[in-house]
């Protein structure tokens, strides 16, 4: 190239693209859901931040808080605790959750569907419920309270027990998908090149479902050390650091030393998360387009082995639930064992009324329809849109806080950034409003990754199409986008519905006398020495999320009937 | 055939579509430099050229999609230069199809009209129509999904159709499709573009499209117009070695200017190639031949542009053969000629055997080495 031409190039005006209609339409909306995250995730957790340095008075007195905190032995033996109990349940649970996906991916067992039905049930059940399960087999006056021969359920081994249980399902789900995703002809050539049973174990299954491992690893580990019900029904004098923030708050009132507790735990969280994100990163494709599915051939030893092991599982996980309902019915734990309906009377209970069921109800309601309304649009706009490059990648980064974000430590920023004097979104503390607010934002980050894998899934030209046939984009999203991306939309809107029937841990702090849910009357009930109801409350959130995930199943089912004309491929 | 003549009349005529000094940078990266081109109403353009060459950016650019960086775009005496899609005046078809699979294929086609307030008998009739047009009438209540790969495309061609546009765009409409549907439908689409006297550009990698699809073609190779011209024309007399190598077969061979018309390959046997070289003496050059050209029949020892060959090998590629051939005492400078299979019976060619062949004056292409 001569210099001529180029001169003329870098003299040529620059071409500013015509702003159309459409163009504004879209800017609109992604700077309503910028706006939106910014209120929802970015205000508040700067305002926790503040807090930490911050005295009761509101003035800034540098490190003092954190001075204090690691001054004090009774706070600061929480981190060694929290970090104790999470490693230990992660380490148990990833290797149960291991052996039963292997179970169901590598072995013959019988009714493989129930098994893995039965091992997601503790999804539906708030934290709460296991442990107070664990009250009534291993309490004073436990069912089988002598296995623990003279050690006590309130401390760590509770707490462990009942993490596991609540957090087996998340392990196995992504552990199965790992184990499910082999190649067939891996373990071909295994067999053909002589290699034992073992060496195929160790060379070709466990690198294959490594990265599944990981992930399951640093979710276990996340749930159980941002989790509060569990600790807080069976934990006894054994503190943990999301125990810690409720007492700071709730039993104290010292928001500042809530503050300082919040950000200890947010650190391990946010690390989990990144080591997470940056090990996904690396994780490449293992399984090509022409692998072949592996196919598990009857070994009579070996699937025995399976079935009792996984039986045993599914046994245990039955039987906690079985225990809590058992204990909701019965009349007087143990002296009088008629069955009776007088645990269902909330509104005669101490911190429980049936209005707090209907709350959660209308609140998981809100939070599954808002919350899916603006999440999918909000992905929709962050991966269709065209420019404002910098823009969307901040939009997007937004998203992904939420996930790094313990629950407990958002309900808390939450109280300090709409509770402050002059905000003038005041008006919806002690509402129906922040709650839903708080867990559509607890929820957040599942959910857009849910929403952006489906929305990538479709052909990246319909929006080019549409606009050269001037159709606007958001006719196409309502005619075109909205309906492929149907199953998505039901995953996202359940995952919201059961989340939000279920947590504690983020609203436990912004509900008010009018709005008061199931799952924290599960908490109070418990706390008041009526333990029967709260097991009463807690199964009842289990059958609600249990219906609501039925329907869905049936929706998903007819949709996928009436639409399989254009869903086939 | 020699001439072509959409392209000849166009001349007198303003061009349809005014590309001047288009630049688009992505980022650092510079896709397209400073393109010029025109285009006549009803011509069918292709732009050729191997993949990150710029085709798929100008055809982006033209249409709006991503606008570019620097130039101005004119279609039809507007300047459309920063109008976003909506406000321009095209169809496009994408290589994916881009059908909206919950529509029917009605709907599909209905889709622009719909929005139009056309009243709803006006709609259904012109679907009717353009279905009839691209062959597939009575399919219109099937869903994408239950259609092949050449039948939906037929859809997007409609849909495209559908709002009359004056320009249609298509990206590599046909490379997502068998090698034979892949014929019947350029075939189709070249029809269709006749019969209606649309203006149309298509992007291709596929040199065999370009050729039997367009009234001219646009040769790209790194961001550049490297020539604009017939079928024929970029055929015969490419305008650089980048576009004789990349369209169809071609012999390279080094040589030196004899500054008088002719070149020397290696000095020896070879000296005084006839050919129009208006290099100066000295200069090293790169002397251009397809394979075809090549002729042995009925070449006289002493006639122009005429010597020995020896064959080294011979290839049979069914309807020709395929011959290397090694130029008498020079073995290091190998070409290949084709040829038909009745010649290699008369002549009794196979390898070892000596020939004389000659390079036709008027076929020969000179560059200068840079």
């Amino acid at each position: 190239m001569t210099d001529g031409p180029q001169a003329v190039v870098i003299e040529a005006p620059l071409v500013k693209p015509k702003v159309g209609r459409e163009n504004w339409v879209m800017r609109a909306g992604l700077a309503v859901i910028g706006v939106y995250l910014l209120v929802a995730v970015v205000f508040p957790l700067y305002t926790i931040l503040s807090k930490s340095f911050q005295d009761s008075r509101g003035l800034f007195v540098g490190l003092d808080n954190y001075a204090e905190y690691f001054a004090t032995p009774a706070l600061f033996y929480s981190i060694n605790n929290s970090l104790t109990v999470s490693v230990i349940s992660m380490v148990i649970t990833v290797g149960l959750a291991f052996g039963y996906a292997y179970g169901l991916t590598r072995s013959c067992i019988p009714g493989k569907g129930v098994f893995k039905a039965i091992a997601l049930i503790p999804i539906l059940a708030p934290s709460l419920l296991p442990a107070i399960s664990l009250r009534y087999l291993f309490g004073a006056q436990g069912m089988i309270k002598g296995l623990l021969m003279g050690e006590t359920i309130y401390g760590p081994i509770g707490i462990v027990i009942g993490e596991v249980f609540w957090t087996f399902p998340h392990a196995l789900l992504i552990i199965f998908t790992a184990l499910s995703l082999s190649d067939a002809r891996l373990y071909e050539a295994a067999e053909a090149l002589g290699a034992s049973k073992l060496r195929t174990f160790f060379t070709v299954t466990l690198p294959g479902a490594k990265y599944g491992l990981i992930s399951a690893c640093f979710v276990v580990f996340t749930l159980v050390i941002t989790d509060f019900g569990v600790p807080k029904v069976i934990g006894g004098g054994y503190n943990v650091l999301a125990v810690d923030i409720y007492k700071q708050v709730v039993g104290q009132r010292n928001f500042q030393m809530g503050a300082v507790v919040g950000l200890v735990l947010l650190a391990p969280a946010l690390l989990a998360f990144v080591a997470d994100r940056m090990i996904q990163g690396k994780q490449v494709a293992l399984l090509s387009a022409r692998a072949v599915p592996y196919e598990p051939k009857p070994d009579r030893r070996f699937d025995l082995a399976m079935l009792a092991f996984c039986g045993t599982v599914a046994f245990v996980i039955i039987g906690i639930l079985a225990v809590a309902q058992f204990a909701a019915l019965v009349k007087f734990w143990p002296y009088n064992l008629s069955l009776v309906l007088d645990s269902y009377q909330f509104d005669l209970m101490d911190g429980g009324s049936w209005g707090a069921f209907w709350n959660s109800l209308k609140m998981a309601a809100w939070t599954a329809v808002i919350g899916t309304a603006v999440i999918f649009t909000g992905a929709y706009l962050v991966e269709k849109s065209k420019g404002f490059e910098h823009g969307r990648g901040l939009i997007q980064l937004m998203c992904m806080i939420p996930l790094a974000v313990p629950g407990i430590v958002l309900g808390l920023a939450y109280i300090f950034f709409f509770n402050a004097v002059g905000n003038p979104l005041g008006f919806i503390y002690h509402t129906l409003i922040i709650l839903v607010l708080c867990t559509i934002t607890h929820f957040y980050t599942v959910s857009h990754l849910t929403a952006a894998t489906a929305l990538k899934q479709m052909d990246a030209e319909f929006e080019a199409v549409s606009s050269s046939l001037k159709v606007p984009f958001y006719k196409t999203f309502v005619r075109v986008t909205v309906p492929v991306c149907i199953p998505a939309i039901l995953d996202i809107s359940i995952y919201l519905f059961v989340n939000a029937m279920t947590t504690v841990s983020a609203v436990i702090f912004l509900y008010s006398a009018d709005t008061q849910l199931a799952s924290v009357a599960v908490l109070n009930m418990d706390d008041a020495g009526d333990t029967a109801p709260a097991a009463a409350m807690g199964m009842m959130i289990v059958y609600t999320s249990a219906t609501v995930r039925l329907l869905h199943f049936l929706l998903t089912r007819g949709i996928a009937r009436r639409t399989q004309a254009w869903r086939k491929r | 055939m020699e001439t072509d003549t959409s392209a000849a009349a166009g001349e007198a005529r303003p061009p349809y579509l005014k590309v001047e000094n288009v630049t688009k940078k992505f980022g650092d990266f510079t896709a397209i430099k400073d393109i010029c081109l025109e285009v006549f109403e009803s011509e069918f353009v292709c732009f050729l050229g191997p993949s990150g060459c710029g085709k798929t950016t100008l055809l982006r650019a033209i249409a709006g999609l991503d606008i570019q960086t620097h130039g101005r775009i004119e279609q039809a005496g507007r300047d459309i230069s920063n109008l976003p899609p909506t406000e321009r005046d095209f169809g496009i078809v994408f290589q994916s199809y881009a059908l909206f699979p919950n529509l029917t294929v009605f709907k599909n086609v209905a889709y622009g009209l719909e929005n139009r307030k056309t009243a709803k008998a006006d709609i259904a009739a012109r679907v009717d129509e353009l279905l009839q047009l691209v062959g597939m009438p009575d399919q219109g209540p099937k869903y994408p999904a239950q259609l092949s790969g050449g039948q939906q495309q037929r859809v997007a061609l409609a849909r495209a159709l559908a709002t009359s546009p004056g320009l249609l765009l298509l990206d590599e409409p046909l490379s997502a499709l068998d090698a034979k549907v892949r014929v019947r439908l350029r075939h189709e689409i070249k029809e269709l573009q006749r019969k209606l006297g649309v203006t149309t550009i298509m992007v291709t990698h596929d040199q065999e499209e370009a050729l039997t699809m367009a009234d001219r073609i646009v040769v790209m190779n790194e961001g550049v117009i490297d020539q604009v011209g017939t079928p024929l024309e970029i055929y015969r007399r490419p305008a650089s070695p980048f576009v004789a190598d990349f369209i169809g077969a071609m012999n390279f061979l080094s040589a030196v200017a004899g500054g008088d018309g002719t070149v020397r390959i290696d000095g020896v046997g070879l000296s005084a190639i006839e050919c129009v070289c208006v290099q100066d003496e000295g200069t090293a050059v790169t002397l251009c031949l397809r394979p075809e050209d090549i002729v042995t029949r009925g070449v006289e020892s002493g006639a122009p542009n005429a010597f020995e060959a020896t064959v080294a090998d011979l290839e049979f590629l069914g309807s020709f053969y395929r011959a290397s051939l090694t130029a008498k005492g020079v073995e290091n400078t190998r070409f290949q000629a084709d040829f038909s299979v009745n010649l290699v019976r008369d002549l009794g060619i196979e390898a070892g055997k000596t020939l004389t062949v000659a390079f036709p004056a008027d076929r020969i292409r000179v560059f200068a080495d840079s």
